[in-house]
C-alpha cells in the first residue's frame, strides 16, 4: 500500500528563458522568437504601468483619487502574457493587471478617464479606481472587486466560445483568459472553475500571478502544498510553473497554453507565474506592519522584470541609459498631463445614476429621476451640479 | 408598477383627509370594475389540464427551439432529466450542448452561466434546489445582478435562474426555506414566483426571453399539480409580463396578497370565507416579486379597505413586510382596520410532520387570521 507522501513529491520545476542578467539561460536553445521592435513594446508597457503606478499612488496619498493598487514587481507577467493573447481573446481579471489593459490597447487618458471618475470612463464613474470597464475597447470585463467570482466567468466566456466554434467553424478560434492571485486561488470559485471547465472542455487559460501574499497573508500560511499549478493536475488540467520576472518565459509560455487550450475542440490550461508583490496590496494597506522594509527592496534589486528586459535591449544594443532616462521622462510628463486633464473634465451625466440598473429604465427610477430633478431646479442654491456633463439637463 | 404616478404617498394625503368627509375606500365607487372582470387568460374553450411540471417543461423546450443562444445547464437536468424531471426529453431533443450536466458546485456551474451570458448568451441556470444555491449567490448578486450598472451599461446578464423554492415536504430546515424576500431585494435582478401552469410557463418564458438576470422561484410541491391551461397559454408565443399580478379571485371585502403555492391556500381559504361567512375575499396573486404590482394590490385595497398577506417565508424583513409597508404608504387612507401577514413561522423548519404543518400557513390560519382581521 503506497500513500502519496507529498513531501517526497519534488516540486515542479519553474520554466525561464533568460538569466538574471538578461542573457539566454540556456545558451544551446534558440532566442525567443520576439522582435527587438516587440521588445521594447513591451519594455515601455512595462515602464509606463511602473511610472503611472508610483505617481498614482502618490496622488492618493494626496486626497486626488480614494484607492489605488499598483502592480510593481509583477509587470512582466502582465505585459508579457497579454502580448501572447489574440485581439478577439476575452479576459477577465481581478484588479492588479493594469499592464493586460496597457498592452491590449488602454492609453493613458483611458486609466486617468477611469481613476478620476469623469464623463470619458466607459464604466460612467461607478466603478472605484482600478476597476477598469474594458470589454468593448480591448476584450477584458469590467473588473470587480469580489475574489475569484472572475475566475467561472471565464470558464463560461470559453464554453460561449465553444458554443460559437461548433454553430460557425469558420469564426476565429478563440480563448478566454483569467487572472487572479494566490489567495483568489483558495477561494472556492477557483476549484469550482477549474473542475468545470475541465469536464466541460473549454477553451479557457487560468493564469495565477503568485506574488507570494494576499494582503498580508504569506503563501506559507495560505497553503502547504506546492503552490497553485499542482492543483490542476488534480483537476486534469495541463499546468506550468513559470519565472513570472521572465517576460520571454512568461510569453512562451502563454503562448504555448493558447495553443494547448484551442486543441481537440478545446480544453483548459493553468499556468503559475511566480513574482513578488513589492509594494503594499493597495493604499488602504502598510505592509510594513508584517513584512521588512528591506525585503522588498533586496528582492527588486535582484528580480527587477523591467530590469531584466532592460539588459537584454542593452546588450542587442537597441536600448541605453540615455533612452531610458528620455523615456521615463516623457512617460512621467505623460502620466501627469493626462492625470490634470481628465480631473478638469466634467464628471458623467447625473442620469448615469439610474441607467443601467436594469436594461430599461424601470417607471419607479424614472419617477426617481423626475423627482430629483425637480428639486435640483427647486432648491438650485442647494447643490452644485455644475461639475456633471450637463449639469442638471443630464439627469 | 410606479405606484407614485397612481397614487399619492400617505403622508402627503395626510392635508386633504382631514378635509374629506368619507374616505374613498368606504364608497362604492372606488371599486374598480374593470378589475372585476379581469380573469386573466384563461378561456372556456379548448383549455387543457397541464401540470407545473410539463408546463415548465413547454416553456423551456419553446424557447431552446426558438433561440439558438439559449441553453441550460444545472445537476442532473440532462441524462438524469432533472431531479423533479423539469428537464424530461430536453437532452435527447437538443443534444448535449444545450442541455449540460455538470458537477455539484454550484458556484462552479453558476459562475461559468453568468460567464456565458456576459459573453452574450441566454442560459437558464438550474438550482437543483434554491437552497443549493447560496453556495451561488455572490455570482447571482455581485456578478449577475451588478455587472450591467458597474460596466457602464456595456455587460448586459441575460441569465435565469431557475429551481423549486420554499419548503417542501419532509426535508427540514436546510431543504426548506423561501428566498424571495433574499432575491426582491437585490437591485439589478428581476424576481418571478409562479403558482398556476400557465404563470409557470408565462413568466419562464418571460425570464429567458428578458435582457436582464431573472430568478424564477419554483416550487417543489406545485410541479406536480394540474392547473387548466387557456388554448393561448398552450401556444409557443405565450408569454406574461413580469412585474404584472393577477387577480385570481375578485372580492369587494378583503384583499389577500399571496405568491406561489400560498396562492391556492388563499383561495381556498377565501372560498372557506364566503361559504361560512358570506365574505368575498379578492384574492391577489403576485406571479412578480420584483418589480412588485404595488398598482394593483392597492387598487384592490382601496376597494376593499381590508390587507392580509399569505406567504410561506420568514416573518421578518419579507414580502409581506415590504407589502405592508407599501400599504403604509400609498393605502393608508383606505385602510378599515390595521393590516395582517399570515407567514412562515421564525423557525429552521423542523422535520417532524405535526411541526412543519404547524410551522407554515395552512387553510384555517389564512381563514382564522380573516375572521379576526373582519372582526367575524
Amino acid at each position: 500500500m503506497d500513500f502519496l507522501v507529498p513531501s517526497n513529491i519534488p516540486p515542479l520545476p519553474t520554466y525561464h528563458v533568460m538569466n538574471h542578467d538578461g542573457q539566454l539561460a540556456d545558451p544551446t536553445r534558440e532566442p525567443p522568437t520576439v522582435s527587438e521592435e516587440q521588445a521594447l513594446v513591451w519594455y515601455k508597457n512595462m515602464l509606463t504601468v511602473n511610472i503611472m503606478d508610483t505617481i498614482m499612488f502618490e496622488a492618493q496619498r494626496h486626497g486626488r483619487l480614494s484607492f489605488y493598487m499598483v502592480s510593481a514587481g509583477e509587470e512582466a507577467i502582465t505585459v508579457g502574457s497579454a502580448a501572447a493573447l489574440g485581439p478577439d481573446d476575452v479576459i477577465t481579471c481581478q484588479y492588479r493587471e493594469t499592464g493586460v489593459f496597457m498592452q491590449r490597447g488602454f492609453t493613458l487618458k483611458d486609466f486617468m478617464s477611469q481613476l478620476t471618475a469623469n464623463r470619458n470612463d466607459p464604466g460612467k464613474g461607478r466603478n472605484m479606481p482600478v476597476h477598469y470597464s474594458g470589454k468593448n475597447k480591448v476584450g477584458v470585463h469590467a473588473v470587480a472587486s469580489t475574489l475569484g467570482t472572475q475566475i467561472p466567468h471565464a470558464t463560461g466566456v470559453a464554453y460561449a466560445f465553444k458554443m460559437e466554434a461548433l454553430e460557425d467553424p469558420t469564426a476565429t478560434p478563440k480563448v478566454a483568459a483569467c487572472y487572479f492571485g494566490d489567495g483568489a486561488a483558495s477561494e472556492g470559485d477557483f476549484h469550482a472553475a477549474l473542475n468545470t471547465a475541465a469536464v466541460r472542455k473549454c477553451p479557457v487559460i487560468f493564469i495565477c500571478r503568485n506574488n507570494g501574499f494576499a494582503i498580508s497573508t504569506p503563501t506559507s500560511e495560505q497553503y502547504i502544498g506546492d503552490g497553485i499549478a499542482v492543483r490542476g493536475i488534480g483537476y486534469g488540467i495541463e499546468s506550468i510553473r513559470v519565472d513570472g520576472t521572465d517576460i520571454f518565459a512568461v510569453y512562451e509560455a502563454t503562448q504555448e497554453a493558447r495553443r494547448k487550450a484551442l486543441e481537440d475542440g478545446g480544453r483548459p490550461v493553468l499556468l503559475e507565474f511566480m513574482s513578488y508583490r513589492v509594494s503594499h496590496h493597495s493604499t488602504s494597506d502598510d505592509s510594513f506592519a508584517y513584512r521588512r522594509r528591506d525585503e522588498a527592496e533586496s528582492w527588486s534589486s535582484r528580480n527587477s522584470p523591467i530590469t531584466r528586459l532592460r539588459k537584454w535591449l542593452e546588450k542587442r544594443g537597441v536600448w541605453d541609459e540615455e533612452m531610458d532616462k528620455k523615456a521615463r521622462k516623457e512617460i512621467r510628463g505623460g502620466v501627469l498631463r493626462e492625470l490634470t486633464a481628465a480631473e478638469k473634465e466634467k464628471k458623467p451625466a447625473l442620469r448615469g445614476i439610474f441607467d443601467d440598473v436594469y436594461a430599461e429604465l424601470t417607471e419607479e427610477a424614472q419617477e426617481q429621476r423626475l423627482e430629483l430633478k425637480r428639486l435640483f431646479e427647486k432648491f438650485p442654491g442647494e447643490y452644485d451640479l455644475h461639475e456633471h456633463e450637463g449639469g442638471v439637463g443630464g439627469l | 408598477m410606479a405606484a407614485p404616478r397612481l397614487f399619492r404617498p400617505a403622508s402627503r394625503l395626510l392635508s386633504s383627509r382631514l378635509t374629506s368627509a368619507t374616505r374613498p375606500a368606504f364608497s362604492k365607487t372606488a371599486c374598480a370594475p374593470s378589475l372585476l372582470r379581469f380573469r386573466g387568460y384563461a378561456t372556456a374553450g379548448g383549455a387543457k389540464e397541464v401540470t407545473v411540471r410539463d408546463a415548465l417543461n413547454e416553456a423551456l423546450a419553446e424557447e431552446l427551439e426558438s433561440n439558438q443562444k439559449t441553453f441550460i445547464l444545472g445537476e442532473e437536468v440532462a441524462q438524469y432529466n432533472g431531479a423533479y424531471k423539469v428537464t424530461r426529453g430536453l437532452l435527447d431533443r437538443f443534444g448535449p450542448k444545450r442541455v449540460i450536466d455538470t458537477p455539484i458546485t454550484e458556484a462552479g456551474f453558476c459562475g461559468l452561466a453568468v460567464g456565458a451570458a456576459l459573453a452574450g448568451l441566454h442560459p437558464v441556470c438550474e438550482f437543483m434546489t434554491f437552497n443549493f444555491a447560496m453556495q451561488a449567490i455572490d455570482q447571482i448578486i455581485n456578478s449577475a445582478a451588478k455587472t450591467h450598472y458597474m460596466s457602464g451599461g456595456i455587460q448586459p446578464c441575460n441569465i435565469t435562474f431557475r429551481g423549486p423554492n420554499g419548503f417542501a415536504a419532509g426535508v427540514a430546515a436546510q431543504h426548506s426555506q423561501d428566498y424571495s424576500a433574499w432575491y426582491g431585494s437585490i437591485p439589478g435582478l428581476k424576481v418571478v414566483a409562479p403558482w398556476s401552469s400557465e404563470d409557470a410557463k408565462g413568466l419562464l418564458k418571460a425570464a429567458i426571453r428578458d435582457p436582464n438576470p431573472v430568478v424564477v422561484l419554483e416550487n417543489e410541491l406545485m410541479y406536480g399539480q394540474a392547473f387548466p391551461m387557456s388554448e393561448a397559454a398552450q401556444k409557443d408565443d405565450f408569454v406574461l409580463p413580469i412585474g404584472k399580478a393577477k387577480i385570481e379571485r375578485p372580492g369587494k371585502d378583503l384583499t389577500i396578497v399571496s405568491l406561489s403555492r400560498c396562492v391556492g391556500l388563499s383561495l381556498n381559504a377565501a372560498a372557506e370565507l364566503k361559504q361560512k361567512y358570506g365574505v368575498d375575499a379578492e384574492v391577489i396573486n403576485l406571479r412578480s416579486v420584483k418589480p412588485l404590482d404595488v398598482e394593483t394590490i392597492i387598487q384592490s385595497l382601496k376597494k376593499t379597505g381590508r390587507l392580509m398577506c399569505v406567504e410561506s417565508g420568514y416573518p421578518m424583513f419579507g414580502v409581506s413586510s415590504e407589502i405592508m409597508a407599501l400599504s403604509m404608504e400609498y393605502g393608508f387612507d383606505y385602510l378599515t382596520a390595521p393590516a395582517v401577514r399570515v407567514t412562515g413561522a421564525e423557525v429552521p423548519t423542523p422535520y417532524a410532520l405535526g411541526l412543519e404543518q404547524m410551522s407554515f400557513p395552512q387553510e384555517d390560519t389564512i381563514v382564522g387570521q380573516a375572521t379576526k382581521l373582519l372582526r367575524l
